[in-house]
C-alpha cells in the first residue's frame, strides 16, 4: 500500500503528558556519551540557573516519536516501517527540558511528496508543558523506499 | 570558563572528539530512547533490509555528536537548534566497535541573537555520516 498523502496537513489532538523523569534524563545522556554533569547532577544544574538536571540535546526524540506513533502506526497511513529510512532531524529549543517537566504534544504532518519513487514524511512535534509554555520544536523526515514486487 | 562569543571567529575549531559505540551501546540507546527497530541491534534483520549488518541509529550519531559542542559551550543547555541530516549508515560491528570523530568548527556569529553556529564534520572511517550538521549554541 502506497504512503497516503493525504495525511499532509494534518494536526493530532494533544498527546498524553510525558512526565520527565531524573533517571531517565541519565539513562539517555549514558546512552549518548553525553557526560556534562547538569545531566546528572542537580546541584550542577542549578548552578547554571536550571530548577533540576537538564536533558540533552536530542532528548525530545523521546518525547517527539510518542506522538508521531499517531501517524506511523495509523495502518491507513501506509507507513511500512521496515521500508522507512530517517532523512533529517532538527530541534529547536525554547528552554532545555528538565526533570519533573510535565510535556505535552502534538504532532504535525506538514509535508508529504513522493520523490524519485521515495515518500518524504516531514513531521513536526510541538511540544509544551503542561501550562502551555513552549518548550521544543522537533521537525524529523523520514523517507519511505517503494515497495518492491520481488526480493532482489 | 564559558566560552565568550566575542572571541571567536568564524572557522575556529572549538570541538574535537571520538565517541566510540559498539553493540552493547546501541542496546543501552534502544532501550533510553524507545527506539527498538531490530535493524540496529539484529544483524538477520538488518540484511535482510539491504544493510551490511546492524548500523547504529541515526539518533545515537546525533547524540553523540552533540556532546563535544555541551561541553565546549560549559552547558547542555545552551544549544538552542540543533540540525543534521543522516547520509550514510554507520555499521557496528560484532565483535569490536566503530569510531566516530566529531569536529566542530564555528559556521557563523550572531551578535544580536547572541548565537554561534557550529558546523559539525561526523565521519567514520573518513566517510561523512551526517551532512548539514549544525548547533546553534546561545553565549554570553
Amino acid at each position: 500500500m502506497p504512503v497516503d498523502t493525504s495525511y499532509a496537513g494534518r494536526e493530532y489532538p494533544p498527546n498524553s503528558v510525558y512526565e520527565v523523569g531524573a533517571v531517565k534524563i541519565a539513562e539517555f545522556a549514558a546512552a549518548v556519551g553525553a557526560t556534562h554533569a547538569a545531566h546528572t547532577d542537580a546541584d550542577a544544574a542549578r548552578a547554571l540557573g536550571y530548577p533540576a538536571v537538564i536533558a540533552p540535546p536530542t532528548f525530545a526524540v523521546v518525547v517527539a516519536q510518542r506522538a508521531e506513533s499517531q501517524l506511523f502506526e495509523d495502518p491507513a497511513a501506509g507507513i511500512d516501517f521496515s521500508r522507512v529510512v530517517h532523512a533529517d532531524e532538527r530541534f529547536t529549543y525554547h528552554r532545555p527540558i528538565h526533570a519533573g517537566d510535565r510535556l505535552v504534544t502534538v504532532l504535525h504532518v506538514d509535508q508529504i511528496v513522493e520523490r524519485a519513487g521515495l515518500a518524504m514524511i516531514t513531521t513536526r512535534a510541538e511540544i509544551a508543558a503542561e501550562d502551555g509554555e513552549a518548550v521544543a520544536t522537533v521537525v524529523s523526515t523520514l523517507a519511505v523506499r517503494p515497495e518492491t514486487t520481488e526480493e532482489s | 570558563m564559558a566560552p565568550q562569543l566575542a572571541d571567536l571567529t568564524v572557522g575556529q575549531e572549538v570541538a574535537r572528539a571520538q565517541v566510540v559505540v559498539d553493540r552493547a551501546r546501541l542496546v543501552r540507546y534502544a532501550g533510553a530512547s524507545g527506539d527498538f527497530n531490530p535493524i540496529h541491534w539484529n544483524d538477520r534483520v538488518a540484511s535482510s533490509v539491504g544493510l551490511p549488518g546492524v548500523i547504529a541509529h541515526g539518533m545515537w550519531t546525533m547524540g553523540a555528536a552533540a556532546g563535544p559542542v555541551a561541553d565546549w559551550a560549559g552547558d547542555p543547555g545552551a544549544v538552542v537548534d540543533y540540525q543534521v541530516r543522516f547520509t550514510r549508515p554507520v555499521p557496528v560491528p560484532d565483535p569490536g566497535e566503530a569510531v566516530v570523530e566529531v569536529v566542530g568548527v564555528v559556521g557563523a556569529l550572531d551578535a544580536e541573537a547572541g548565537t554561534a553556529r557550529v558546523d559539525l564534520t561526523v565521519t567514520v572511517e573518513g566517510a561523512r555520516v551526517l551532512g548539514k550538521a549544525q548547533a546553534v549554541v546561545r553565549l554570553a
